[in-house]
This record gives structure tokens, sequence and C-alpha cells, in this order.
């Protein structure tokens, strides 16, 4: 992995399907309150996967600094945004323009 | 229109408690995601890059006025205030919240529908042609045969657990509106020189990875026999379909394999089993489901004139209104590809505005169409103006039903987990081309843009006039471009022309298509697809990247 790179924890939860991000001590809507996970990153989606309360935990790959991390790839940025062809129902978090 | 019978009714209830029962215990942390999730993909929820996403069956395409409303009512109870119409003739909604499920589900049951057998490996919803009892060209309405098919299949307890996915189309007229020959089984209604009714059965087309056109299996069986000869079919494919591979375990892949000679003759043989077991529906059964697609009381004075002095109205008409088979009626199509729109989405206050029109005008009666369209089926002459004006009025009554506008596109990448690249946002720019010039849009004649976000295909890109794949280049995402194909009668498998593309190249490509097939086409009146096999790839390649 290449130092520049940032790890955030993502999932959706089970009750609402809602795309969060982890905060450090709870879950989040928005990218912007995401923190940089570090080694515990597996340790922490293996509770949650027993936990079973947040679907498809996972570790994903962003760049920036924190509140402003944005995802390496497209699939994730469009979940940290919304579709990017309705502005309208944009989470706010992330402007759908990087996408 | 069928109604729900008592059975039907059992049917869906039954299923509702339980599945009602098994997201409560999900809920309640008694069963794991693992346990759960085939559950719910056999009952039409699947999560998705924002949420669970909800695809909910029409059979055959066909609604009434009061689904329509609840359709409506869905979207803006429990989703964001739209639904999304799919080439399937089915409805998304993208924003669905497990423990609001069960609620949704008794909604959508009060007005007998579900979503069950909207996923998984079973008997998919039936489609059929959106013109079904009122296109001219037809032989019977072909929708009781599907309503049969519907009721055979619904938690068929041998084919519930198929190799894989399993779509039927019923058509029953020569021109090929539901694209019959990309299905598993495609069926064609036909009439012999005695009157009787049977079927041309295609076998094993379909579309994704390996596009393949289907082959006919048969070329008459009996309408009365067409239910054992399904299942002949399906046992067939049952037992020898591919479950090592899930890449090669669509039926398609069996009878490429075996080759249709002997696919057909294990049919013939496991057929000869099956039908003297007198598995067929009773006469009795059909006249019942039959009766209830007995064509509405048209008015044989209804009036065939129609006042074509507003040229807006005209340009609606002579686009996006087809004739129909009783005098003084018509069939008019709904765009859902407004400007700057998605295709294939509707907002509830548009859902409730077509609700009203069917049941006012059009004997309550709404399809939708594999194109992602809408229909009302039987509208007076005499009413259209005021259709058109409503529609209009809700943003519903673009004239461009065929045209470079009139482009399929999947979810892709906005909503799917298993896009690689977005769909809309192509169709979208490839629209805004030409949306303002709908005499220029006239001119280049019928243009089929299909567009998908991924090899699955389910934006028909392999039946496009041009077809516009999503692929994932180095994490970025890129286009393919192919051309030739057809879903039709005609049916054709679109090939890559050439290199891939950016998104901007990608619309850029295309423009160049259509300014070369301009400048090529033998007469006015050549489509695009007919420029394109007369004169092959390289002259269009040549104008695409010379
Ligand atoms: C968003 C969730 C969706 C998922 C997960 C999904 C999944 C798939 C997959 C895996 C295939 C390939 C099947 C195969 O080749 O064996 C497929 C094919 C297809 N899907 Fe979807 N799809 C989705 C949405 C849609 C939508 C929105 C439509 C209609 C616009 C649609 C209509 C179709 C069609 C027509 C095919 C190709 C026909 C065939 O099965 O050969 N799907 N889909
Ligand atoms: S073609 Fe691919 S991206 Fe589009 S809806 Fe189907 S699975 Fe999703």
């Amino acid at each position: 992995m290449p130092s520049s790179l940032t790890r955030v924890l993502t999932g959706n939860r089970l009750e609402t399907g809602d795309v969060l991000w982890w905060n450090g001590s709870d879950w989040s809507p928005h990218i912007a309150d995401a923190v940089a996970i570090g080694d515990e990153g597996e340790a922490l989606v293996a509770r949650l996967v027993a936990e079973e309360r947040i679907n498809d935990p996972a570790l994903i790959d962003v760049t920036g600094e924190p509140g402003a991390f944005v995802p390496t790839t497209t699939r994730e940025r469009v979940r940290a945004s919304g579709p990017s062809v309705r502005a309208d129902l944009a989470r706010g978090s992330l402007s759908t323009e990087v996408i | 229109m069928y109604r729900y019978d008592q059975y039907d009714q059992a049917i869906v209830d039954a299923r509702v408690a339980e599945f009602k029962d098994q997201v409560a215990r999900r809920l309640r942390n008694e069963i794991t995601e693992d346990q759960f999730k085939p559950l719910r993909l056999m009952n039409g929820l699947y999560l998705q890059l924002h949420a669970y996403m909800l695809r909910v069956a029409i059979p055959y395409g066909t609604l009434s006025g009061t689904q329509m409303r609840m359709l409506a009512h869905i979207a803006r109870k429990y989703d964001r205030d739209y639904g999304h119409f799919t080439t399937r003739q089915n409805i998304q909604y993208n924003w669905i919240k497990l423990e609001q499920f069960a609620d949704l589900l008794d909604d959508l049951s009060k007005v007998e529908m579900h979503a069950f057998q909207t996923s998984g490996n079973c008997i998919r919803n039936i489609s059929s042609d959106q013109f079904a009892g009122a296109a001219a060209d037809e032989v019977a309405d072909p929708r009781p045969y599907a309503e049969l098919l519907r009721q055979w299949s619904t938690l068929h307890p041998e084919f519930s657990f198929l190799p894989r996915k399993f779509k039927i189309a019923v058509i029953a007229s020569d021109t090929d509106r539901a694209a019959i020959q990309l299905h598993d089984i495609g069926l064609q209604l036909r009439k012999n020189d005695a009157g009787e009714l049977g079927f041309r059965v295609y076998v094993g087309g379909g579309m994704g990875r390996t596009p393949i056109i289907g082959q006919v299996v048969r070329d008459w069986i009996p309408v009365g026999q067409f239910l054992s000869y399904s299942e002949a079919i399906l046992r067939v494919y049952n037992r020898y379909g591919r479950r090592d591979n899930i890449y090669k375990a669509r039926i398609k892949i069996l009878v490429t394999e075996l080759g249709i000679e002997e696919f057909t003759a294990q049919v013939e043989a496991e057929w000869a089993l099956l039908e003297p077991l007198g598995l067929d529906a009773p006469q009795a059964e059909y006249d019942r489901i039959i009766a209830q697609f007995a064509p509405p009381e048209f008015d044989p004075a209804a009036s065939d004139e129609l006042d074509l002095s507003d040229p807006d109205f005209r340009l609606w008409v002579e686009q996006n209104v087809h004739a129909h088979k009783q005098p003084g009626y018509a069939i008019a199509t709904i765009s859902l590809k407004p400007r700057a729109g998605i295709p294939g989405d509707a907002s509830s206050a548009q859902m409730d505005v077509i609700a009203d029109l069917a049941t006012r005008y059009a004997q309550d009666e709404i399809r939708v169409t594999h194109s992602q369209n809408l229909v009302l089926a039987h509208v007076r002459k005499s009413d259209l103006y005021a259709v058109w004006q409503a529609l209009e009025a809700a943003e519903l009554a673009t004239p461009n039903l065929d045209l470079v506008t009139d482009i399929i596109a999947c979810p892709g990448m906005d909503y799917c987990t298993l896009a690689n690249a977005r769909s809309i946002p192509i169709a979208q720019k490839i629209a805004a081309k030409f949306e303002n010039d709908i005499a220029e849009q006239r001119d280049i004649g019928e243009l089929k843009i299909k567009v998908s976000g991924c090899i699955n295909g389910c934006g028909h890109h392999h039946a496009g006039h041009i077809g516009i794949l999503g692929v994932d280049k180095k994490g970025e995402e890129a286009y393919q471009l192919l051309l030739g194909g057809s879903g039709a009668e005609d049916a054709s498998l679109a090939k890559i022309l050439g290199p891939g593309f950016d998104e901007n190249g990608i619309v850029a490509a295309v423009d160049k298509l259509i300014a070369f097939y301009r400048t090529a086409r033998a007469a006015p009146d050549e489509r695009f697809l007919d420029t394109y096999r007369r004169l092959g790839p390289a002259p269009f390649k040549e104008a695409v990247y010379g």
C-alpha cells in the first residue's frame, strides 16, 4: 500500500441500509467525520462481522486529510457522495463533483 | 386484467408472513446476515451502493391504475419519492429500509403485488408485449398464457433452485416488442391454417457475459400443451445445466454445448414422459384466465377522427402513438426519457398522474415496456388530446419514442454494486446533444442506444443498434462501443467496433457515428441499423477512429 494512502472504515446499517463511516467511537453518515484506521482495522472488521449489525464492513483507501477524505475508487466516491445524477439526494459531506 | 383468486392471494399472504418473520428474526440478530441474504434476495431485496434496493414484479408489464397508485405511495412513504422502471418491465426502489419492509410488503399485497422471484435462481417475472390486447398484428392476447406461466412458475418447488436465473417472454405477433430471442425461453403465439393457436418455442437466448440468440426448439406446440413442454425444457436444464461454474450456468450454455439437435431430442424425450401425466392446465382454467383478459368494451361508434392542428400534439401523435386494432382507439406510449432525465425513472407525482389518466381514459391499464417507457394501451382517439395535455404538464410527453434520445440505461455505478462504470450520465450526455432539436432526432430516425454499466448487460447493450458497455480500466471508468445489435424480430448481437473510450470520448464517438450514418444512408428512411448491416463495420470504424 503506498504510504500516502489512508484507510477508513465503512459499512451499511442493517436496519436502514444507510452508508456509514467510523468516526472513532461511533458511526456517521458523513465521510467527513471518518477517522483514519491503523493496524487495528482488521480486528475491528472481524468484530463488526461477528456483531452482525453492520453489513459489508470494509476498509477502503482514501486520499487527503481528515475531514476531507476522498476515496480512491469511483465506486466508493459514489457511495460517499450519493448518485452523481441526483444532486438533490447528495449526502452533502462529499461533493458529487469529485466522482 | 387478471385479478387474484383466493389461491393467488393466499400464496402471497403466506409468503409475506414468512418473510416478515425472517426480517424480524434478522433484526433481532437471531439469524446471521449470511443466513438472511439468500432469503432477502428471494424476496427481491438487494443491498446496493446507497441502501437496500427492492425490485417489485410487474407480471408481463401490466398494471392497473390502483397498482400504479400504490407504487407511487411506496415511493413516497418508503423511498425517496421515485422509482426506476427496468428493462424487465419491473420497478426498482433504491432507498428501502429493512425495518420498514414488513409494512411495505403489506401495502404491496393489498394490490395483488409482491417482490418474490425477482432475484435468485428461479423463474423470474414473465415479460411480454406492451401492446398486448391492443396491437393490430397479434393473433391473440399473449397475456393469458403469460399468466398461466406465472401461476405455474410461482413457487414451483422443482424450479426454485435452478442452476441460474431463468427468464421467459411471450408474444403473439411477428413484430417482436419483447426481445423473445434474447430470453431463456421465448414463446411466440401463432395461428395455423385451421385457426388453432400454438407456440413457436425459442430457447437459449440471453445477454450478459455470453450473449447468444435463442434457437427454435419446436416450431409448433399446441397452446393446450405449452406448460408441460416448458416443464420438459426446465427439467432438462435443471438436470444438466452447469452448476459448477456460474458463468456457464445459464441454459444458453447448455444448449450451445449440447447443440440444438441434441438438446431438442432430450426435451422431446422428457416431454414424451411428462405429457401423458396430465400436467397441463385443463380447458376450464384456460377459459377462466382468458375471460379475465377479455377486451374492454370498446365503443363501436368511437370517432376515428383526430384534430392535429396543435403542432406539438401532432409531433407526439406521430412519434409516440400507435394504431389500435379497434377503430376509434389508439395506443399511447409515455416516454420516461425526458430532457435531462434519468431513463426509466418516474416520480411519485408522475406515477399518480399516469394512474389517474389510465383510470379516466385508458380502461385502467398501464404497461411497462422493456425500453423503460410506459404505455396506455386503450385510449379513445377523441381523448388523446386531453391525455397529451396532462402528460405534457407532468413532463411525460417527450415525443422521442425509438429515437436517439430514447436511450436504455441500467442504474450503473450510480446505484449498482456490480457496476464498473456509470451508465446514466452517458445516456444523459448523448441525449443532451440532440434533445433540443426534435426535427433532427426525427431526421436521424429509429436509433436504439443501450447502455450497461457492466458485462451483466442489464441495459441490453448487446441488443443496441449502438451498444455501450462500461468497463474498468485501471480503476477508471471506460466504455466500449458496440454496433449492430437488435432485440427485435431481426435479432442480432452488437459487436465491438474498436478500442474503448473515456466518458467524453464515448459521447463524441456516438456523435461521429451518427454524423457518418446521415451521410452514408441509402435513403432518408434507411435506419442506422440497416445502413450498418449494408455497409458493415469498416466505414463506421473509419468514421470513429480514422
Ligand atoms: C441493481 C441491481 C442489479 C443486479 C445486482 C443485477 C444483476 C444481474 C446479473 C448478475 C446479470 C447477469 C446474469 C447472467 O448473465 O447470468 C443480469 C442480467 C440482466 N439484468 Fe440485471 N441486475 C440489476 C439490475 C437490473 C436492472 C435495473 C435491470 C433493468 C434495467 C436488469 C435487467 C437485466 C437484464 C435484461 C439482464 C440480461 C438478460 C439475461 O439475463 O440474459 N437488471 N443482472
Ligand atoms: S449491467 Fe451491471 S451495472 Fe448495470 S445494473 Fe446490471 S449489474 Fe448493475
